[in-house]
């Protein structure tokens, strides 16, 4: 069937088989690599992207339900602007990944967390990234990225 | 002031948080573009003859390229001769002969997930549709299930060996030693089997062309794989290229190439097409090595004030279907049995035994914490056997500072210490009294909610293999800008930034302008790659000779240049340029020098070893809250010493220690590879294997503590390890440690809500209470 | 990890929704918020031959009042649940408990209809509609009918859902008690629960103590009999029939029962 998903704000359009999963779309047709696939039990959240603003597991969604939809993956995060998302800078500034293969979808994950919860409680964090397995920080500095973040949000 | 020990941010994160890594699977190389994929056929029993496999229905499948079988390997050279090896030998060998591992499966299979056929396609979809219409004849044989299990020898895994006992040795029993304690306690534990989990599983790409291989391998060491792919596909090594891109995660268990990697390399051979491979996790949860595994019977005995006189430690190691590692792993244990105590008398043996289940290799800590785990639960046994708090039995037993190099009776000489100052800090960065008060108030009032509070002191082995040494080489360009060839093999850890912070250490060439390569054996031909800790103390310590050596090439270089003596010239290390002293005016560039070096550039070749291993230590402090109603245990502080010696880059070192915590942790409450008794995996995906998530953990508490190494420049152990070898035991005593006052002296791990709840049952039952 | 193929067709309202599915007849699976089925079609345990892509059918997403019931879409999200200002007032035990579901990923796609119609026992959400005396709307080939949340889960994964039948909306009385409680057991946050307690006032619902989401009869009847908490909790384990799995052997459930039973019923009368 044909797909057309608007993915960081370009169209892509293709003739896919129906069962394509939304990661494999992004990955193979838009070729953007950095969302990651680290589970196949939607366990692991490394395939997490944001789909009509909102965090999703992007291996356990259809392409086909992304059609005409809004998909933003890490690549899009900082869109024109050679600077880097608050998000971005704060998990560099707070070393908040080390092999990098969950970190987009980390970083999509928490930046659907600061849209829905901009003051978040080191507590808010934690819990809000369940869904988000990371095997190499222990998490200790994600969460203080994300609360860096935070606060670089509510200064400016 | 230099850039050593200061707070840098890592140079890998920019294009990491903004393209993403590329890692084996992401790769869209040229070489790679008409690649086709494989998927494997495995088995989903755990032990049964072969008797038949059809492959017809699914060469027929839309996009088949090829369906691969043993029958197909007939191109390969024949194994080599039978290396002798017994297991003992304290080398990370596979046993050969009798134990010999195939590639695809012969006429048996013996673990659950070993690969039995390779069906190759177009594209990903087909091969998971093609691989279901593979059809394979099993004929069940009674599985080899747990320790006794193999013990038995009731069903065999190698008829022709007698046993399921791979290797055996150990010192014999003494008990004259014991004889002469106050206290004796023995216990049995288990230190349970477990599941590396790295978030990218295994995956390979490979390429024949023109009679040179090439393999794309999320390892950790490309030219160790690059030689066993030669030794094993018939090949010259010069022949071979491995590359390792971006790697996300390995913890041990991606060192070298495994089976799976070399049967993709193989049928890239086989069927002239270019192939990737990507596993997925279910793939990885039984094809992927499993650590741990191993029956501990401890024996510890002393005086009633507090003195360890005699420790045994017998080890059954269950090492899965094959013997990858020969005796290894137990080896390492029982070299490090003593931990950071001066005991007397100590005592170690073990057995390896096979079993029908995935085989067992490192994964972080390595034998290690299986060694700090038994003796920590050792001596919180013997504090509670003379009623004596369990920090003061440490204190008492830990070798002191002013005893070393210090070799145990296992034979580990420890080289600097300062093992009670670190219980120490802990205790006190703690507020270990106001801890035992509140838990005395909870326990008077009898809460719901108990307090536990565990310690853990260790010590380890890092570079134990210093022999193999670690190469740099490193070349100053004519634009001023710096190159580093490592042959340590980053997958997470950082190294690009922590070498770059080395040249400009030495150099003054900024960061920023500091390349480092690792992990294609076309770039860096020779190295060994990042494992059992040893990539700063060996891989970095070499970069900084390298530095050193490059400077002095420069030091000639600049004095011709500049028209001066050699020892008129300083090099400014802030601002980077050579000048003669006192005279700023006179200053050249690092661009300048290297292009007045002329043909022989600026470049220097290092290869080192410092010859012998480090022995990091330290002292964690886990406080968890036990729900006694339910069981469940909850961690909400950890605080830790992890002294590694010098500190180059505080950043790294923390990130180290906070995921070695992590995995520690879950290790202690919630993770396990389970095999009903058929075999069967119970826990094959991360529903049920449960790794640890942000939810469970509360932020460490991590103090300083440098006690510098003496034999490298840089004053460096290795952190990678340590954070996991303390943190397991730590939360293993404060969980027991909160319910002993129901009775409960020993829970084994995991410590789930269901173990901890049986345990105050049971407890309650044999009328423990006090 | 890749489902098996399947024929794609996307509904764009309920009629075309339960047309499309008697055309594909017995192999033909809903799809709403795909977090109950896709996971299960990546293993291929379920290999539909067609899916109907209902998630597009935005009437079906509300909650509102109507005639002394919130009336909740079946295609509200758990994340829109547990956001609801209405249902924070008036059935906060059905917001607290969709905010406990998987994690902020799924609830931002899995739905209330779809988690009902899947009717894993393990779920959260299918008890709470038992506690909260639910009745499910469905439209199907033969038109509308009410069903009884009680008469609703008949076994593991099943339901008296016909082939083809669509739940479109779960209809809940407002509650006469104030007091509500949800106690989810689990060894991580992402977990099942090991075992759930849903109450509302009076009723008691169990998660994981039975092949379906049961309601604990004798706790509630040691209730009625002017029974406290703590002894009406005594009861729970009587009438199920829990798992022996790698989370606990049957006793340990059958205890986890009565002890969270207890608490519930101790939070629940707190905020009556």
């Amino acid at each position: 069937m044909k797909v057309t998903v608007s993915v960081n704000g370009k169209q892509i359009a293709a003739e896919v088989a129906d069962r394509t999963l939304l990661v494999h779309f992004l990955r193979d047709v838009a070729g953007l690599t950095a969302t990651n696939v680290g589970c196949d039990t939607s366990s692991c959240g490394a395939c997490t992207v944001l789909l009509n603003g909102r965090s999703v597991k992007s291996c356990t969604v259809l392409a086909a339900q992304a059609d005409g939809r809004e998909v933003t993956t890490v690549e899009g995060l900082s869109g024109d602007s050679e600077e880097l998302h608050p998000v971005q800078r704060a998990f560099r500034a707070e070393h908040g990944l080390q092999c990098g293969f969950c970190t987009p979808g980390m970083v999509m994950a928490s930046v659907s967390l600061l849209a829905e919860n901009p003051s978040p409680t080191e507590d808010e964090v934690r819990t809000a990234l369940e869904g988000n397995l990371c095997r190499c920080t222990g998490y200790h500095n994600i969460v203080r990225a994300v609360l860096a973040a935070a606060s670089e949000g509510r200064l400016s | 002031m230099s850039i050593l020990g200061t707070r840098v941010v890592r140079t890998e994160d920019p294009r990491l948080l903004t393209a993403g890594g590329t890692y084996v699977d992401d790769l869209r190389v040229p070489e790679l573009a008409q690649a086709a994929r494989a998927t494997f056929v495995r088995s989903p029993v755990a032990h049964a003859a072969i008797t038949g496999i059809d492959v017809s229905a699914a060469k027929e499948a839309p996009g088949v390229v090829a369906v691969l079988t043993v029958a197909d390997m007939d191109d390969l050279p024949p194994p080599p001769p039978d290396s002798g090896l017994t297991g003992t030998e304290g080398a990370p060998l596979p046993l050969g002969g009798i134990w010999s591992e195939p590639l695809l499966a012969v006429d048996r299979v013996r673990f659950a997930g070993e690969p039995v056929a390779v069906v190759i396609t177009d594209d990903r979809y087909q091969g998971e549709d093609a691989a279901e219409l593979v059809s394979v004849d099993y004929d069940p044989l009674p599985a080899v299930v747990g320790f006794e299990g193999a013990l038995s020898g009731d069903s065999l895994l190698f008829p022709a060996a007698g046993s399921n006992v791979a290797c055996a040795t150990g010192t014999p029993a003494d008990t004259a030693a014991f004889d002469g304690c106050d206290v004796v306690v023995e216990r049995e534990i288990v230190n349970q089997r477990l599941a590396p989990v790295p978030l990218e599983g295994r995956a390979t790409a490979a390429r024949w062309a023109d009679g040179k291989l090439t393999v794309w391998l999320s390892t950790q060491n490309a030219q160790i794989a690059r030689f066993i792919l030669a030794g094993v596909l018939g090949l010259d090594p010069a022949n071979v290229r491995v590359v390792a891109p971006d790697v996300g995660g390995g913890f041990g268990a991606k060192i070298g190439a495994d089976r799976d990697a070399l049967i993709v390399a193989w049928a890239a051979k086989h069927t002239g097409r270019a192939l990737r491979w990507a596993e997925t996790r279910s793939e990885n949860m039984l094809g992927m090595t499993h650590g741990r595994a191993q029956r501990h019977v401890v024996k510890i005995g002393g005086t009633r004030d507090g003195r360890i006189l005699a420790y045994r430690l017998e080890i059954v190691q269950d090492t899965g279907a094959y013997p990858r590692m020969g005796g290894f792993l137990p080896f390492l244990t029982s070299l490090m049995a003593a931990g950071p105590y001066d005991i007397g008398h100590v005592e170690t043996a073990y057995q390896v035994v096979v079993t029908n289940a995935t085989p067992i290799s490192a994964y972080r800590g390595a034998g290690r914490p299986e060694a700090t785990a038994a003796i920590e639960r050792a001596v919180d046994l013997f504090a509670t056997g003379i009623g004596m708090d369990p920090a003061e039995v440490r204190r008492i037993n830990l070798i002191p500072a002013d005893k070393f190099p210090f070799t145990s009776p296992s034979g580990a000489t420890y080289d600097t210490g300062a093992y009670v100052e670190a219980l120490d800090k802990v205790l006190a960065g703690a507020g270990y009294a106001e801890l035992r008060a509140e838990q005395a108030r909870r326990r008077e009032r009898g809460d719901v909610q108990q307090l536990g509070i565990g310690v853990a002191s260790y010590v380890e082995i890092t570079a134990a293999d210093a022999d193999g040494g670690e190469t740099a080489r490193l070349v100053v360009h004519d634009d001023g800008t710096a190159t580093v060839y490592s042959g340590s093999s980053a997958h997470g850890q950082g190294h690009d930034t922590a070498w770059a912070m080395l040249v400009e250490a030495e150099l003054g060439i900024k960061m920023s302008k500091v390349t480092v390569i690792h992990g294609d054996t076309d770039l860096v031909p020779a190295g060994i790659g990042t494992h059992a800790s040893r990539s700063l103390q060996l891989g970095g310590v070499a970069v900084q000779k390298a530095a050193v050596e490059v400077k002095e090439q420069a030091r000639k270089v600049a004095a011709d240049l500049l028209e001066a003596s050699e020892d008129d010239l300083e090099l400014d290390l802030d601002r980077g340029v050579w000048q003669v002293r006192g005279d700023p005016a006179s200053s050249r560039t690092w661009a300048q020098v290297a292009a007045h070096a002329g043909d022989a550039g600026l470049a220097a070749d290092v290869n080192y070893t410092q010859g012998k291993p480090t022995f990091p230590f330290g002292t964690h402090l886990a406080v968890t809250e036990v729900d006694t109603e339910t069981g469940k245990a909850r961690l909400i502080r950890h605080v830790t010493v992890d002294d590694a010696g010098t500190v180059l880059s505080p950043v790294l070192v923390e990130g180290q220690r906070h995921g070695g915590i992590a995995q520690g942790v879950a290790q202690a409450l919630l993770e396990e590879m389970v095999y009903d008794p058929d075999g069967n995996p119970v826990t094959g995906t991360l529903v049920d294997y449960a790794i640890v998530t942000a939810t469970e953990l509360p932020s460490f508490e991590l103090l300083t503590s440098e006690t510098p190494a003496t034999i490298n420049p840089l004053g460096a152990k290795g952190i990678g390890e340590a954070g996991t070898i303390g943190a397991t035991p730590a939360t293993q005593n404060s969980v027991i440690d909160a319910v002993s006052h129901l009775g409960v002296r020993h829970i084994d791990m995991p410590l789930t809500p269901a173990r901890v709840w049986a345990a105050i049952g049971a407890a309650a039952e044999k009328g423990m209470a006090r | 990890m890749i489902p098996a193929p399947f024929i794609y067709k996307r509904a764009s309202s309920v009629d075309e929704a339960v047309d499309l599915a008697a055309q594909a007849g017995e192999d033909g699976k809903f799809l709403a918020g795909g977090h109950s089925l896709m996971p299960l079609m990546k293993l291929r345990l379920a290999v539909p031959e067609t899916l109907i892509d209902i998630g597009r059918l935005g009437d079906l997403s509300y909650v509102r009042e109507d005639d002394g019931h919130i009336a909740v879409g079946a295609l509200t999200t758990h994340d829109e649940l547990a956001r609801s200002a209405k249902l924070g007032s008036e059935l906060p035990l059905l917001a607290h408990a969709a905010g406990q579901v998987g994690d902020p990923q799924v609830r931002h796609c899995g739905t209330i209809g779809g988690s009902l119609a899947h009717a894993d026992p393990a779920a959260d959400l299918p008890a709470v509609a038992l506690a909260l005396d639910a009745t499910f709307r469905t439209r199907g080939p033969s038109g509308n009918r009410d069903i009884a949340a009680g008469d609703f889960f008949l076994g593991l994964f099943e339901t008296a859902l016909q082939p083809g039948e669509l739940l479109t909306e779960i209809r809940i009385p407002k509650p006469q008690s104030a007091g509500w409680s949800f106690q989810k057991f689990t060894k991580r946050g992402i977990d099942w629960a090991i075992v759930g307690v849903a109450v509302q006032g009076a009723n008691v619902a169990l998660v994981n103590m039975a092949a379906t989401p049961v309601r604990a009869a004798a706790v509630e009847g040691a209730l009625a009999a002017g029974a406290g908490p703590r002894a009406a909790a005594a009861h729970a384990a009587e009438g199920t029939s829990p798992p022996d799995d790698l989370n606990g052997p049957r006793p340990y459930r059958e205890h986890l029962a009565r002890v969270l039973v207890g608490r519930a019923l101790e939070e629940s009368a707190a905020r009556a």
